[in-house]
């Protein structure tokens, strides 16, 4: 009889768990498309702010996003394949390599606000470079590169060991067999550890306050690169608390939200479409 | 050796192995191994599992600079030349001496790129030359009637025979001069083993062919020499009929009559 209803408020109590979480989800996302939603207008995403005509725009801010997602991808991706590919393919030192896996993994979890203010001093201070997308994005190299290098990882190690054997067996030199036979096998997981990077970027905010700056102007690719330029996220926050916004604010939470929504449904449709048998 | 085989093998040596000791670590692996290779005939390496003779074969083509760890000593002269020697290439070397593996191990790519891989490293790029040497590797490895109207379909398709024979006419396709075969029938059903079989006997008249087995019978059906490794020594290396019905040693005398191993 105890265990009867010991086992039986187990369970209500498993199942109110897993309802809480599932309704707070839900309650955040109707309650941001309820309150983002009648501001997100035609007018706010194709314009720039404008003091004159009292009207806000945040066409800069998705375009300084792209900048950034774009910048910081060119920069990150082959220095990270590469780097996945020497400690997985031609590393042989286990004992390095274990303690690099490990120092990725950890930085993996460092604060980001804590990568803005190394490239604030290293980028900004120290190189010289005015705050915008260039010293922005390459705080964010620093802060991805180890996300896409684990990904990577793991996906060339689910390459079977016989295609490599197979490959040199017939003449192969080591990057030929590489390039021919294991990177286009890893394929699906590099992809998936790029897109899970674009969606760290496009999240971020604290690595940029000091580095890719709160401007709001909107300037061409060239130009953003040296002069203060807010990402999405950013202006989420200018707007909202030096400006008072709210509804812009929630306006642009409704853009990051479907956009995080895109990013983790393309991360999953890139995993399956590119495996190979 | 050729003392004891002499008249009976009528070709050349293709292989001679001098003095080779092999350590993985602390373990020796193989110990003073002393043979030859006879060219144009089935050479089978026999012996319980651990003796050496995967090893000693891989040892034919280097693969075992792979393993980390690995030390090697003596001589291994293909066609007179140390294959050890600092100025062989490596990549010219498996070209010469091709592997085909336990378990059948296409790319996941289709039939006619998993052919046409060899080639493409060695820099063939013409794509008629490349047809030619397709097909030619799968008439050779006697599979071109089963795959020729799906050369564009994915090599993984294809049933466990089918995949071995396509790993045998992948190595032909660089046109080697000795052809390995690691158990390569081990995981294959009687009629496969028996089609591969075939295959290696039409496959001695243009390559040389040493395959590891643990399979008595079919080293007794297709080899014509034969050696017999027992913990890391190479205890007999005789003309395969000679090996099986006189063994001069006791040791190969029961593991022939299946007394161990």
């Amino acid at each position: 009889m105890r265990r009867k209803f010991y086992n039986g408020s187990m369970k209500f109590f498993m199942y109110l768990c897993s309802f809480l979480t599932v309704a707070l989800l839900l309650f955040l996302m109707g309650y941001i498309a309820w309150r983002g939603l009648p501001h997100l207008t035609w007018q706010l995403i194709s314009t720039q702010t404008s003091h004159r005509a009292h009207t806000i725009g945040i066409l800069p801010n998705i375009l300084n996003t792209l900048y950034i997602i774009i910048i910081t991808m060119i920069i990150a991706l082959p220095i990270s394949v590469g780097a996945a590919v020497y400690l997985t393919e031609y590393a042989t030192n286990r004992k390095v390599v274990a303690i690099i896996e490990f120092a990725t993994e950890t930085l993996t979890g460092i604060p980001s606000i804590i990568f803005g203010l190394v490239g604030m001093l290293l980028f900004i201070q120290l190189m010289g470079l005015k705050s915008g997308i260039l010293a922005g994005g390459l705080t964010l190299v620093m802060m991805i590169m180890p996300t896409i290098v684990r990904t990577t990882q793991e996906s060339l190690k689910t390459v079977p060991m016989s295609y490599r054997e197979g490959a040199l067996a017939l003449g192969s030199g080591k990057w030929y067999m590489i390039r021919t036979v294991v990177l286009p096998n890893a394929i699906d997981g590099i992809v998936t550890g790029c897109i899970l990077a674009i969606g760290r970027i496009i999240g971020e905010s604290a690595a940029l306050l000091f580095t890719a700056g709160f401007g709001l102007k909107l300037n061409s690719f060239v130009k953003s690169l040296q002069s203060s330029s807010a990402t999405l996220t950013v202006a989420l926050y200018v707007y909202a608390s030096e400006q008072g916004e709210i509804d812009v604010a929630f306006a642009i939470a409704v853009i990051l939200m479907l956009l995080t929504l895109l990013i983790n449904f393309l991360a999953d449709l890139a995993g399956k479409k590119l495996r190979k048998a | 050796m050729t003392d004891d085989t002499e008249g009976i093998i009528l070709s050349g040596t293709i292989v001679s192995v001098k003095g080779l000791n092999l350590w993985y670590g602390d373990h020796q692996a193989l110990k003073n191994i002393n043979v030859d290779i006879p060219q144009n005939q089935i050479t089978a390496l026999i012996g319980p599992s651990g003796c050496g003779k995967s090893t000693f074969m891989k040892t034919l083509n280097r693969m075992n600079d792979l393993i980390p760890g690995v030390k090697i000593k003596g001589d291994i002269l293909y066609r007179g030349q140390n294959i050890y020697d600092a100025s062989v290439n490596v990549t010219d070397l498996r070209k010469k001496i091709g592997m085909v593996f336990q378990k059948a191990n296409p790319f996941p790519m289709s039939i006619y790129d998993n052919i046409a891989y060899g080639p493409r490293i060695h820099g063939v790029r013409s794509r008629a030359k490349l047809d030619e040497i397709v097909e030619k590797s799968l008439k050779d490895a006697a599979i071109w009637d089963e795959v020729k109207d799906r050369l564009k379909a994915s090599a993984l398709g294809m049933s466990g025979g089918q995949q071995q024979r396509l790993c045998i006419a992948r190595a032909l396709a660089v046109q080697p001069d000795i052809i390995l075969m690691d158990e390569s029938t081990s995981a294959l059903d009687p009629i496969s083993t028996g089609k591969i079989e075939e295959l290696c006997l039409q496959l001695k008249e243009k390559y040389t062919v040493i395959m590891v087995t643990h399979n008595m019978q079919q080293a007794v059906r297709v080899s014509d020499f034969c050696c017999f490794f027992l913990l890391g020594e190479l205890i007999e290396a005789e003309d395969t009929k000679t090996l099986f019905s006189m063994p001069r040693d006791k040791r190969t005398e029961d593991y022939v009559t299946g007394r161990f191993g």
